[in-house]
């Protein structure tokens, strides 16, 4: 496919602004840019049949099968875009007066709330931009709420050994220093190590509960119990929450604070990596550190305001609203019953997908599973060669957009599956036949599979090449 | 109730068969009754004429201008019709991160274009895909710079403030002390304090320009006071104004970041914006966040790629140079797009319509009595005192239609883009004189 900058003809233009309409002053002295930017000159077909070319070139959610473990790469309801769209969300400034966005201070209002009581949650902020931004942020209510106690010594954060990378890297940045706990045969934490781990210099536990493996703590409220008589708080990262809305809340598992993706587990589309949004709720007890402003309803009606020992802004302004307004239009159409019916849908077809593979496919970990499973090809790879990263790429031959592969670390030839609740059976018994013939592949010719995908637009490209001589842009030369 | 499970009652018991148990709840056996719920405090659910009539009555009681003569950190442009064609196609809409190269090409090359583009805008040598905002570009370009002997930044007072705050709670959380340099004169940084709070301990300088008033700041001088102390210099900066303006490469700049909301974005009430982060290639391997980089297959077809990961989370876990995974990748592609319709000719007369229009604004608000309250040169921003009281002029004024600048400390905040036609600032000037100034 040509680039944007391959296309480019000089003269070709797309006719947008208008003349100028006043006299342009001068600009003041050495201020004026000296070498013009080479941006692509097109006209608008051109710039039309481009995109729709990268498009095609582009595996959506409505491309195919999309289980890509921990990711809840559910579908994007439509009406979601078309409330997003409302001029009324649109178009209003963030530095309105209050009176005049009484709306969207009652979608932010509203969507707190519905997230407080699914999380079990006393108070919200929608600041946080992504899940890592959240789990930032509820580090540091931990760390305000140690540091205002004068508990100065609580440094440390206990992370699983099974825990997405984001964890041990927002623990850094919030100013704590990790300790890793590994998990028990089962999968969960291990208790021992936990106890072992915790002390005075405890700040706190992150969890994912279900975890990466796909499995449900069954030792969850001793968990906390350890990391609360300890003296550290518990911080629920929502990644996985699409298991259990409606059914278990993070705040009666012992968690004190949880951050949530709405791109994941309330259907906003994830844009090729983002916007999405990583709303923040705690118990009461932290609510007075949350980053300001928040809102609240007033005599005036809904007001923003600062929380009075706020950690501070994450970010400008109050968070990605235009998300925020997706979520609150999946919430309402779902509501009480239908939240709770999309995650026991969501658990369903992962343990049906997980029933129906074990037979030839190695699942080291739970007989019943929650939202996702983990696959190990391990003996699969002993057997035929055939490793983790070939079945993957097989499966692109077939439409299908891979598990997440390789994760969680604890298992080595990871394939990480979540069907998520919006596949039906059909989709899931395809996507078995599809696991079956590669299964048959491996065994009967696994050599072919090393250099799988076969079908698609290009084979596995070099990364070892691209991050060893870095191409970051594309290079104009000298005729440009 | 709404619903997107596409199972019927007769497919959902097959599915239970196959697992071997009687009910969905049997799923959840695993969780302690202590943590179960019965059933969630929240409304009934409903049709989707339903839902979307409720957020239809949220939007309602929104009030839309016709005019907006605020900016402070969101500006209102013209935004192409084909930049909202091009990113509401489903595969770039709901596609994740593109970790699996074969079958994402198409936005592992749309990443590619923009950090081309975002290069060119500002004259930087290498950009990364994107981070959530401006300003938590601002905190990441300052804490990229921090080193072993170098452990304290310093910004200006004339950035806004909210990239402010959120430099001070990023700083606070690494033990790393922030100096907040005081504006001097006009509104504008004074090079010889922030040289003034310069030593050996400081890694970088954080100056705005355009700054939060609007004014073009001596970028040069602040450059040169940073790199005579061994310091970093990070630059925010307005993406449009760079259609006319020098960049921050010509200034000097080793991080270059700002927020993206001008190229195509809507105000969107605050988000999702555009976090855009460049800088030289001596600091290539310090950018945090996805790069995409060419690269080959086998056959040497060109192809793109995910690069240089040894710097993310994913895979440094606790050493990660930052915690961020999402980014603002739909925003990167809406700054792609509509650089791209505009071409280099568009970007200068958005600029210049802006810089013409707040001029001319200027100049019709100073028949007034609004006075400017600084005498430096301005892009399409500026503060001006108020004759009368700003929040009975900021009412009377919304009453038709009408977005006043914004009340601040320092008099009234105002900014025009080429939205804002000399026929439209001549009918803000009218509304002025009808409605009296005190």
């Amino acid at each position: 496919m040509k680039l944007l900058f391959e296309r480019s003809t000089p003269g070709h233009a797309h006719t947008i602004l208008p003349e100028l309409d006043v006299d342009m002053p001068a600009l003041p002295e050495g201020a004026a840019r000296g070498q013009r930017p080479h941006l692509p000159e097109l006209a608008e077909i051109e710039l039309g049949r481009h995109y729709t070319e990268l498009a095609k070139q582009t595996h959506g959610v409505n491309d195919g099968f999309y289980p890509l473990g921990s990711c809840t790469m559910k579908y994007n309801p439509r009406v979601n875009e078309q409330a997003a769209a409302l001029a009324g969300f649109a178009d209003i400034h963030p530095l309105q007066p209050a009176c005049t966005v009484q709306g969207a201070l009652g979608v932010m209002a509203e969507t707190a709330d519905a997230l407080a009581e699914i999380c079990g949650m006393d108070a919200v902020t929608l600041q946080p931009a992504a899940g890592a931004h959240g789990e930032y942020t509820g580090l540091l209510l931990i760390r305000a709420y140690h540091l205002e106690r004068g508990d100065t010594a609580r440094t440390k954060i206990i992370v699983p050994d099974s825990a997405h990378g984001t964890n041990p890297a927002s623990a850094v940045m919030a100013g704590f220093t990790v300790v890793s706990v590994p998990s028990n045969a089962q999968g969960g934490v291990d208790l021992d190590a936990l106890r072992a781990a915790v002390g005075p210099d405890t700040a706190g536990l992150m969890l994912t509960n279900p975890n990466t493996l796909g499995l449900f703590d069954p030792n969850i409220l001793e968990i906390c119990r350890i990391v609360h008589e300890a003296g550290g708080l518990c911080y629920y990262d929502g990644a996985n929450l699409n298991a259990v809305m409606g059914h278990a809340r993070p705040g009666d598992m012992g968690f004190d604070c949880v951050h949530v993706n709405l791109h994941k587990t309330f259907s906003t589309p994830h844009g090729g990596g983002g916007p999405g949004s990583g709303p923040v709720g705690c118990k009461a007890f932290l609510s007075r550190y949350l980053p300001g402003p928040i809102v609240r309803k007033g005599e005036q009606g809904y007001e923003l305001f600062k929380p009075e020992k706020s950690v501070g802004r994450v970010r400008s302004f109050h968070g990605n609203f235009l998300v925020v307004v997706r979520a609150l239009t999946y919430i309402t159409m779902l509501g009480a019953e239908g939240l709770p019916e999309a995650s026991a849908h969501a658990v369903l077809n992962a343990n049906y997908l997980m029933k129906r593979l074990e037979g030839s496919w190695f699942v080291p970990y739970g007989e019943l599973c929650m939202h996702e499973f983990v696959i190990d090809v391990a003996p699969l790879k002993a057997e035929t060669g055939v490793s983790a990263m070939d079945v993957a790429k097989r499966m692109l031959d077939f439409g299908i957009h891979p598990p997440t592969m390789y994760f969680p670390l604890i298992v080595h030839e990871a394939l990480m599956v979540e069907p998520t609740e919006t596949e039906s059976k059909a989709e899931l018994d395809a996507f078995i036949e599809i696991m079956d013939r590669i299964w048959q592949e491996a065994h009967e010719d696994g050599a072919r599979l090393h250099e799988a995908p076969l079908a698609c637009a290009i084979g596995r490209p070099d990364e070892v090449g691209a991050a060893r001589n870095p191409h970051l842009r594309y290079e104009f030369g000298d005729l440009s | 109730m709404g619903s997107y499970i596409p199972a019927s009652a007769q497919e959902t018991s097959e599915l239970l068969d196959a697992v071997g148990i009687a009910s969905l709840d049997d799923l959840y056996r695993q969780v302690p009754p202590e943590a179960r719920i019965d059933k969630l405090d929240l409304p009934s659910g409903m049709s989707e004429l339903e839902a979307l009539a409720h957020l239809e009555d949220l939007a309602d009681k929104d009030v839309r201008f016709r005019d907006v003569y605020r900016g402070a950190g969101a500006y209102r442009h013209y935004i192409p019709a084909i930049v909202k064609t091009v990113t509401s196609k489903e595969e770039f809409l709901t596609a994740y991160t593109p970790y699996q190269a074969e079958i994402s090409q198409g936005v592992l090359q749309s990443i590619f274009e923009y950090q081309t583009q975002m290069c060119e805008l500002t004259g930087m040598d290498v950009s990364n895909a994107s981070v959530y905002d401006g300003a938590t570009a601002a905190a990441e370009g300052l804490l990229m710079c921090l080193d072993r002997k170098r452990g304290t930044v310093v910004v200006s007072a004339t950035a806004h403030p909210h990239v402010i705050e959120t430099v001070r709670t990023y700083c606070a959380s690494r033990n790393v002390p922030v100096t907040v340099v005081p504006a001097g004169d006009g509104l504008a940084t004074d090079p010889a304090a922030i040289a003034a709070a310069l030593d050996a301990t400081v890694a970088a300088v954080y100056v705005q320009s355009p700054n939060r008033y609007g004014v073009i700041e001596d970028v040069a001088a602040i450059a040169d006071a940073a790199h005579a102390a061994g310091a970093k210099l990070v630059q925010g900066f307005n993406p449009i104004s760079l259609g006319i303006l020098k960049t921050p490469r010509e200034y000097g700049a080793d991080v270059a970041v700002g927020e993206g909301q001008p190229l195509g974005l809507p105000l969107g009430f605050g988000g999702p914006y555009l976090g855009i982060m460049c800088a030289t290639k001596d600091l290539m391997r310090k950018l945090p966040g996805r790069i995409v980089g060419e690269t080959a297959d086998a056959q040497g077809r060109r192809a793109y790629v995910l690069t240089l990961q040894a710097r993310e989370q994913h895979i440094r876990r606790e050493k990660a140079s930052s915690n961020i995974c999402s980014n603002e990748a739909l925003c990167a592609m809406t700054a792609s797009v509509y650089l791209a319709a505009m071409g280099d000719a568009g970007l200068r007369r958005a600029a210049e319509l802006s810089y013409a229009h707040a001029h001319y604004l200027a100049d019709r608000l100073g028949e007034l009595g609004f006075a400017l309250v600084s005498p430096k040169p301005f892009f399409h921003e500026f503060v001006t005192t108020v004759p009368g009281d700003a929040a009975a002029i900021e009412q009377a004024l919304a009453g038709k239609g009408i977005l006043c600048g914004l009340p601040i400390d320092e008099g009234m905040l105002w900014c025009a883009t080429e939205l804002n036609s000399k026929a439209r600032i001549d009918a803000l000037i009218d509304a002025l004189k009808e409605v009296g100034l005190s």
